[in-house]
């Protein structure tokens, strides 16, 4: 996976990084450019010296389970050994032979401060297994090989969900370590006219920061789908575009919608599964099918209605976070639902 | 049934980033293209057959959390759309048949509505 995929990185660098692409980049694409070399080299590598022979390479080689060393003098690189080296010597019964006739003198080396892309796109030049890491004096601090890499990727990726763990144990205990005499925290969306592309972003993101502030699955995924509705609705019908204000509380969260227009003439038969009014092009698309309000009907407690025509519509929907409190949503299954 | 057997059986195309198939469970099955009756009927952990494939697909089975979308009639969604289905970990597939023979064979092998 981490070939490919940096080979994909590497032909987005040589071709230029466009606002485009940059879009579409994944974590571990950016983590390539986050992480620097010496975060994922092995450090303080095995070394030789140029004058120990080949046997005591392959000594190393089997003891150490390395397939390569750098060659050092006085701590300054000279060259580099590696197991296709060794092979060479063996095959020509060499193994007496000082290492210095079968190593590489002219050794690629990368910084330890440079990025890992770095180290990538170098493997991807040259071949090579593995890149001796030098300082910014030239002195030797480390090796890095392809695996180095993967493993310091899957380490971050490990970080990343650990801080995602934290910001949720955070979130969760943010009603309890904030002391007032009554907490909430609002979200505000604001929602484009016909901005179908972003269409279910707001609601995503108000599914997710009730997920990390600890509600239940299941009431996250009502609020997700109350909200994708109300999002839906901003975007298809009204003039200007509108605001989704989310208002989170220990006990409820009050998903509300404001815009300006051009309102509901009739909310009963707006109400009405299969009455829309959406125009035909959106409705290719798939939505205006006449069910958006009794699917938020479906998910909420409590739903209100207000619309003036020409002024613009109000739609508060209140969802309880426990379901003690659910009493309310059988009441308003009966008919409850107060409609302005 | 996991969405490998589905795979297997009914020859679908992945468009998206493939993981390991045999570990998502299918419990159940809703077909419909419009996509507020797919945010009632259809469950989670469930495949969505449809002939939609614009990116809005993606945002409707993230939230309702779907094992996996089929599209039919080959209608390839846009690099955005896919992109986006990877970015949100929604399993894309696409098909040449139709959305009935899609469902036929589903319920042939033994998935269904809830």
């Amino acid at each position: 996976m981490t070939e490919g995929r940096a080979g994909e990185t590497l032909l987005q660098v040589e071709r230029g990084i466009t606002d485009e692409t940059v879009g579409h980049i994944t974590r571990v694409e950016e983590l390539f450019y986050e992480l620097r070399i010496e975060d994922t080299m092995t450090r303080d590598p095995k070394v030789v010296t140029p004058d120990v022979p080949m046997r005591a390479v392959l000594e190393l080689f089997r003891q150490a389970r390395i397939s390569g060393a750098p060659v050092v003098v006085q701590g300054e690189l000279v060259g580099i050994i590696s197991i296709e080296d060794l092979i060479r010597a063996l095959v020509k019964g060499d193994l007496d032979v000082p290492l210095k006739e079968y190593m590489t003198s002219k050794v690629i080396t990368v910084q330890a401060q440079s990025p890992v892309i770095e180290a990538l796109k170098t493997f991807a030049q040259t071949r090579v297994g593995r890149l001796p890491v030098v300082d910014e004096n030239g002195r030797l601090v480390g090796i890095i090989t392809k695996g180095d890499i993967t493993r310091g990727v899957l380490k971050a990726l490990q970080r990343d969900i650990q801080l995602e763990e934290l910001k949720r144990y955070r979130a969760s205990h943010l009603f309890e370590d904030i002391v007032s005499d009554r907490t909430s925290l609002v979200l505000r969306y604001y929602i484009k006219p016909r901005d179908f592309t972003h269409g279910g972003q707001a609601s995503h993101h108000i599914k997710r920061a009730l997920l990390r502030l600890g509600a239940s699955p299941q009431v996250a995924r009502r609020c997700g789908i109350a909200a994708y509705e109300a999002e839906m609705n901003l975007i298809i019908h009204t003039t200007n575009g509108g605001v989704i204000r989310v208002g989170i509380e220990p006990s409820d969260i009050l998903i509300e919608t404001f815009d300006d227009g051009p309102g509901i003439p009739d909310i009963q038969l707006a109400m009405t599964p299969g009455y829309s009014t959406a125009p035909e092009e959106v409705r290719e698309m798939g939505f205006g099918a006449g069910m958006g309000l009794k699917n938020i009907e479906r998910c909420a407690d409590s739903m209100q209605l207000e619309s003036i025509p020409g002024k613009g519509t109000h739609l508060t929907v209140r969802i309880y976070l426990h379901p003690q409190d659910g009493q309310v949503r059988e009441h308003k299954s009966e008919g409850g639902t107060r409609i302005a | 049934m996991t969405l490998q057997e589905i795979v297997a059986e009914l020859n679908l195309m992945c468009l998206t980033n493939p993981c390991d198939f045999s570990a998502i469970e299918v419990k159940s099955g809703y077909a419909s293209d419009l996509l507020s009756c797919v945010m009632a009927g259809a469950r989670h952990h469930g495949v969505w057959i449809t002939l939609q494939s614009h990116s809005n697909v993606v945002a409707v089975a993230a939230l309702l959390e779907l094992s996996a979308v089929i599209i039919t009639e080959g209608a390839r969604p846009s690099q955005d759309a896919i992109d986006k289905a990877n970015e949100e970990r929604v399993n894309l597939f696409l098909t040449d048949k139709s959305t009935f023979w899609v469902v036929g064979k589903l319920w042939e092998m033994g998935v269904r509505d809830s």
